[in-house]
């Protein structure tokens, strides 16, 4: 029973984490209709500058802040430069040009931070286990993350539902060229959608740093998965990157908990070995196939 | 950049113009003259970079059937490469190791390897589509994607057949009559199959299949209104595409006498989609100059630096900037 | 000549402008590596060791000078074959080293043998050259793939424990690393579990090892992924209850130094570190520290010992690059390396000594790995009796 709970909080953490990720992608492609292969890029650099903040400055908050402010000015001058001339473009010419900005910020990361891993250290208060339970202690780091991801979620279904910008990004999803034809500026909408996106995939990139490896092409792992959790959840609707990134987290770890397990069940060992991890590797997949199949839109569609 | 069709083209196949066929020829016939500037130049390299982006042009040629003249973003076009290359490498595995594969003994005969590489491929490219083409847009893309990865996985995972650490192959397939051991007489065949995949898909591209195709691109809901069965025709282009894009995987496989799940990756997906919008969309020369280009850049721009990737990126982005319709329109061409 | 044809000719110059140099005096070295890619920084390691050695030496290895050919195969094996082909046919090289990655080895060394050309391994050696397909004019001189995990099965046997939970990726190196290490373990493995090859959060697993209760835990992770894993295991609170052993490539400097506190009273097993005793090392780790203002790395060793032992195979043959005479040149080698005692086996690969290693945080509060003892003394690997060289 407690192993259950533990994996599910486990599913819930790296839910929270794709959804800071997905989000700023799908609000992206909604309401600007751009394919950025580059936001993986975001997620790096939020983790490379909220890491070399903390180590410089010693604290782990400025080191978020740094990390996430850092990638939203990066995000919007990489707007300013180049996508605000993508918008209109076909998706495939965005797909190639994003490509090529992938290649240059890996490289030029290499040539700021050098080709290593850095190290990031989590802070004494955020580190250890807590006893959630008699038998289940759990790493407060990961439940610290839970906490940010849920305060994020509701901070963006309070600022999407209730406010004049919120209203302006689900109007501009819903129809774009009617939002500019109401006078709105829409370039400057889009440099404020572009830049929360990107300040969210800053963050998702230094929460991520302490638990994992902050190193060039960290991006690329994260982008297919984020793609993915897009896609499934329905394009431009932060209630389906929600949905889809806490689906997608679930099907990923209690798959690679439970399937080997079950197919020991039903198999001899050696071939259980064999398709269990095969199976739990494209788990995901399978599952982006299915909702494709059944409903193409994804979970929860921005209805245009 | 909307064209209204008209009812003559849509009707026949009007010849090709021919100022693109010129061109062509012109390609074409400076491809064939590699070899020859290799020996003047005693730089055998020319002929192997040469063969290796012949390849690659069969493959982004494939591609660009159903990207440029059928509106489908495949993003998985790097599993029929793949099942195609993998095709030869495990035929040739089972020949020497001496276990048969389904009864089957193996074979490093060309005239079985590449026709089977094709069947597999196709019929890899027929599963994935009927299950894809229920999408669109930017589903089609992520669902031909998640295919691929499932594919990749699968390729990694096996050990049998080497996993990540690949399949060598001991010797390239033999073909009656040509030493395919000599790079010059493979290029020489490989560049045969461009020529003959170029042709076949001009006629195609031209053909009432080829309007049907095109057309739905432009207006899906014009062409169901004349009647016609869209996915059908979609399906069909599909598994063409496959089938072809195996054909470039056996050739690769014989260049390089190496296979391995690299080639099944979505980064190799992603570099095929570059190649063909580098070089111009809905084109059949488009996709030979950006495989051209694409190619040359990586192997120049990485003799001359280490960080090749600062200035390669850059290019990419100022290419999709300045450039509308890739590389071919730096031709003065005006394409749709 | 139509546009169309001129910038097929345009293209054509530049395939031909970045062409053949001339042949010059010094032996060419083609140093083919992996410079980008999260696993850069280990052809970085390499190149920087191997260069050092020949700086030392005044550009030359062994009295005799060499151009070294530096080239980035971005981590595919199609990338490296080709880079190797226009080394060969372009740069008229016949001596190939620098490759990280097992996969790039398969791919590009069949092209070099089959040109008459020599490969020194100094990083991945897949078994399939190491036994029956063993080669002449194939060397390795860091380890054999899976003498990398048996000597961490034998550290595990040797510290006494009994159960085990094994894990690693899901792919060939992974499944080598499982089967190295039971191949020396004598104890229980309770389970194997495989994780997914870009999977980055393994939460699912530590909560699976926590139920098994095990003596000791193995994993084969490396790079990203591995750093990933310490300091999961960490967070866990694991590392403080169940002890970790673990292989070269997971426990290696950069990868103590990246992991930080989580790393600290880990163990593993490894063939150099930067504390053995001996002039050679002592010298090598402070001028490369010197030069590069990082300390070296265990692959920073392999890229100078490689280094080392080419010369001296130059120096034997008088700087001749004729296959035979430098393979006779480089086997009967009595370099002194900076891993101390070194010979070749019957299969070409490493004999050498594996020692166990700890880390421990620095006075400058770096984590560092301290050697403890010897885990074997002058060992080959398993694959050599089924070479017939």
């Amino acid at each position: 029973m407690q192993l259950l709970i533990e994996q599910s909080l486990n599913a819930l953490q790296l839910g929270f984490t794709l959804f800071l990720l997905a989000t700023g992608m799908t609000l992206i492609f909604g309401i600007m209709g751009l394919i950025n292969l580059a936001h993986g890029s975001l997620y790096m650099v939020g983790a490379f500058i909220g890491t070399t903040a903390a180590s410089q400055s010693g604290s782990i908050l400025l080191g978020i802040l740094a990390g996430v402010a850092g990638t939203a000015v990066a995000g919007v001058v990489v707007e300013l430069l180049v996508f605000r001339r993508l918008y209109h473009r076909d998706h495939l010419y965005q797909v190639l040009a994003t490509f090529g900005i992938i290649l240059f910020v890996n490289e030029l990361s290499t040539i700021i931070w050098g080709r290593a891993p850095l190290l990031v250290e989590i802070p004494d208060w955020l580190n250890g286990s807590v006893q959630l339970m008699p038998g289940l202690s759990y790493p407060v780091y990961r439940l610290a993350v839970v906490g940010v991801g849920a305060l994020v979620a509701i901070g963006l279904h309070l600022l999407v539902e209730r406010t004049r910008l919120g209203m302006l990004v689900r109007a501009g999803a819903t129809d774009r060229d009617m939002v500019a034809a109401l006078g709105v500026n829409i370039a400057r909408l889009y440099t404020a959608v572009f830049a929360l996106g990107a300040a969210f995939a800053g963050l998702a990139g230094i929460l991520a740093a302490p638990i994992q490896s902050t190193q060039i092409g960290m991006g690329e792992q994260v982008l297919i998965l984020t793609f993915v959790v897009v896609v499934v959840g329905g394009v431009g609707s932060v209630k389906g990157a929600f949905a889809g990134s806490m689906l997608i987290a679930l099907v990923d770890t209690l798959g690679r908990a439970y399937v080997p397990g079950l197919f020991k069940l039903l198999f001899s060992s050696s071939v259980a070995d064999a398709l269990g991890t095969s199976v739990a590797s494209v788990a995901i997949y399978l599952v982006m196939a299915v909702v494709l199949i059944v409903h193409p839109q994804g979970l929860f569609p921005e209805s245009r | 950049m909307a064209v209204i069709a008209s009812p003559a083209a849509l009707a026949g196949a009007p010849r090709p113009a021919l100022r693109p066929l010129m061109e062509a020829t012109v390609l074409l016939a400076l491809l064939a003259l590699v070899p020859l500037a290799s020996t003047l130049l005693d730089d055998s390299y020319l002929t192997t970079l040469a063969t290796r982006i012949v390849i690659m042009a069969l493959l982004a040629m494939s591609l660009d059937l159903v990207l440029g003249y059928g509106g489908l973003v495949s993003f998985g076009h790097a599993a029929f490469f793949g099942l195609g290359g993998y095709t030869v490498g495990i035929l040739a595995f089972h020949l020497e190791d001496g276990t048969p594969i389904f009864g089957f003994a193996g074979s490093t005969s060309g005239l079985v390897t590449v026709p089977l590489a094709m069947a597999v491929s196709a019929l890899a490219a027929l599963v994935i589509g009927f299950l894809s083409l229920r999408t669109r847009g930017v589903h089609f893309i992520m669902i031909t994607l998640a295919f691929a990865q499932m594919i990749f996985f699968v390729f990694v995972g096996l050990k049998y057949y080497g996993g990540d650490d690949g399949l060598i192959l001991t010797a390239r397939n033999m073909v009656p009559g040509v030493d395919l051991t000599d790079p010059t007489s493979f290029y020489y065949a490989c560049l045969f199959v461009l020529v003959l995949v170029f042709l076949g898909l001009k006629r195609l591209t031209y053909s009432r299949f080829g309007m049907v195709l095109r057309g739905s691109k432009m207006s899906e809901r014009r062409m169901r209104a004349l009647g016609y069965n869209v996915t059908h025709y979609r399906l069909v282009a599909f598994v063409i595409s496959g089938a072809l894009a195996g054909l470039a995987g056996a050739l690769a496989a014989n260049e390089a006498r190496f296979v391995s799940p690299e080639m099944l990756s979505w980064m190799r997906s992603g570099e095929v989609i570059i190649m063909v919008v580098l070089g111009g969309v809905g084109t059949l020369i488009g996709p030979i100059l950006g495989a051209a280009a694409f190619v040359l850049l990586e192997m120049g721009l990485s003799d001359l630096t280490e960080h090749w990737m600062l200035i390669l990126g850059p290019i990419l982005v100022l290419v999709v900037l300045l450039l509308e319709g890739g590389l071919l329109s730096l031709l003065g061409k005006v394409r749709r | 000549m139509t546009v169309g044809s001129k910038l097929a000719a345009g293209l054509l110059v530049l395939a031909v402008t970045t062409g053949p140099t001339l042949s010059a005096e010094p032996v060419k070295i083609g140093f083919i590596t992996t410079l980008s890619t999260t696993a850069g920084y280990l052809g970085e390691d390499v190149r920087d060791g191997f260069l050092l050695a020949v700086k030392e030496g005044g550009g030359k290895l062994g009295g005799v000078p060499v151009e070294v050919l530096v080239e980035d195969d971005n981590l595919k094996p199609a990338n490296a074959r080709q880079i190797a082909e226009k080394m060969m046919q372009r740069e008229g090289v016949k001596l190939f080293t620098g490759l990280i990655f097992s996969n790039t080895v398969l791919a590009a060394v069949p092209a070099v043998l089959e040109k008459k050309g020599l490969f020194v391994g100094l990083n991945g050696a897949p078994s399939q050259y190491a036994g029956a397909g063993c080669h002449k004019y194939y060397f390795q001189t860091a380890w054999q793939n899976d003498s990398l995990h048996e000597a961490t099965g034998q550290l595990a046997t040797n510290l006494g424990y009994r159960r085990a939970v094994l894990l690693a990726a899901n792919y060939p190196a992974g499944k080598d690393a499982i089967s190295g290490f039971k191949r020396y373990f004598k104890g229980d493995v309770v389970e194997e579990i495989y994780t997914r090859l870009d999977q980055t959060d393994f939460s699912a697993e530590m909560a699976r090892i926590r139920s098994l209760k095990p003596d000791v835990v193995f994993q084969g992770h490396s790079g990203g992924q591995g750093i990933a894993f310490l300091k999961q295991y960490a967070q866990a609170g694991l590392k403080d209850e169940i002890p970790m052993v673990l292989s070269e490539p997971s426990l290696e400097q950069r990868t103590a130094a990246a992991a930080g506190s989580a790393a600290v009273g880990l163990v593993g097993s490894s063939h150099w570190n930067t504390d053995f005793d001996n002039p050679v090392n002592t010298a090598f780790v402070k001028n490369f520290t010197d030069s590069y203002g990082r300390s070296p790395s265990v692959y920073a060793s392999q890229g100078y010992d490689a280094a080392l032992l080419i010369g001296s195979a130059l120096k034997a043959s008088g700087g001749s690059l004729d296959p035979d005479s430098f393979r006779k040149g480089l086997l009967a080698t009595d370099a002194k390396l900076t891993r101390g005692p070194f010979r070749f086996g019957p299969n070409q690969h490493p004999v050498e000594s594996w020692y166990q290693v700890k880390a421990e945080a620095g006075a400058d509060g770096q984590v560092a790995l301290k050697t403890v003892g010897p885990i074997f003394e002058q060992r080959g690997d398993s694959h050599s009796d089924a070479c017939k060289l």
